[in-house]
């Protein structure tokens, strides 16, 4: 009865135990990419599918308001995975030289998910937007 | 420092009026094994890029680091207003150091 139970509540601890070491590998990730600064909501359109069929390639689109002069412009943007093994996709190094504050590229999603995206200003602004996505087959990340 | 064996592709355009904003599109073939996978009980070796630099006339435009989510073959977008000719270089380089490293000349009329 006692192993039993013990069982049992190891099982319904298992997801919990990886939820919160997913969490903290997230944090953790957040911080080395921006430190302890304020973040603000808005300012950044997201373009991803809502349902990515194939989790191995699903194309993102990240559009920063930015006026990009050299006095404002953005400076960094960091993409996280809230539920993928590791939660780091990448961060791209913008210059004023660039056009616009925009990338696009192709990231790799092992289930459904948050995507969370962050950017950073010269002006020491740090924008936030998410997106929820759902995953036909995973990205095979392990 | 050696080469990758990785091919990458730019796409670009010959021209371009002074001031306009154009698209450029970057592909390098790359397997981005992060180690985390299996295959036939046994991991994957890591195997990942570490970094794209790409410098305008020498200038540093853009710098992407890329970890574990960035998919097999990174493909990136980005765009660039030209006021004047631009000499574009792109360089991949992987955790090993290796790179590999690719070109492309935009005139403006």
């Amino acid at each position: 009865m006692n192993i039993h139970r013990r069982t049992c509540l190891a099982l319904l601890a298992l997801p919990f135990a990886a939820a919160a070491q997913t969490e903290e590998a997230l944090r953790t990730a957040i911080r080395d990419a921006i430190g302890d600064k304020p973040v603000a909501d808005g300012g950044i359109t997201l373009r991803v599918p809502s349902l990515a069929e194939n989790g191995g390639q699903v194309p993102l689109g990240i559009v920063v308001e930015s006026p990009m002069t050299l006095q404002d412009h953005v400076t960094a943007i960091h993409v996280f995975a809230t539920r993928n093994p590791t939660p780091g996709v990448a961060t791209f190094r913008l210059t004023p030289l660039l056009a616009r504050a925009e990338v696009q590229t192709r990231i790799r999603l092992a289930e459904d998910q948050r995507l969370i995206v962050l950017a950073e200003t010269s002006t020491g602004r740090v924008l936030r937007a998410s997106a929820e996505l759902r995953v036909g087959a995973g990205g095979c990340l392990s | 420092m050696s080469a990758l064996p990785s091919q990458p592709r730019i796409r670009i355009p010959r021209s371009a009026r002074a001031g306009e904003v154009i698209e450029i599109r970057t592909l390098i073939e790359h397997p981005m094994e992060t180690g985390l996978r299996h295959e036939a009980g046994r991991a994957l070796p890591r195997d990942m890029l570490t970094r794209l630099m790409v410098r305008l006339n020498g200038e540093t435009l853009l710098a992407a680091d890329f970890q574990n989510g960035t998919a097999t073959n990174p493909y990136h977008v980005f765009f660039v207003r030209l006021d004047k000719p631009g000499h574009f270089e792109f360089i991949w380089t992987d955790e090993k150091g290796r790179q590999a490293r690719a070109e492309a000349r935009v005139a403006v009329a």
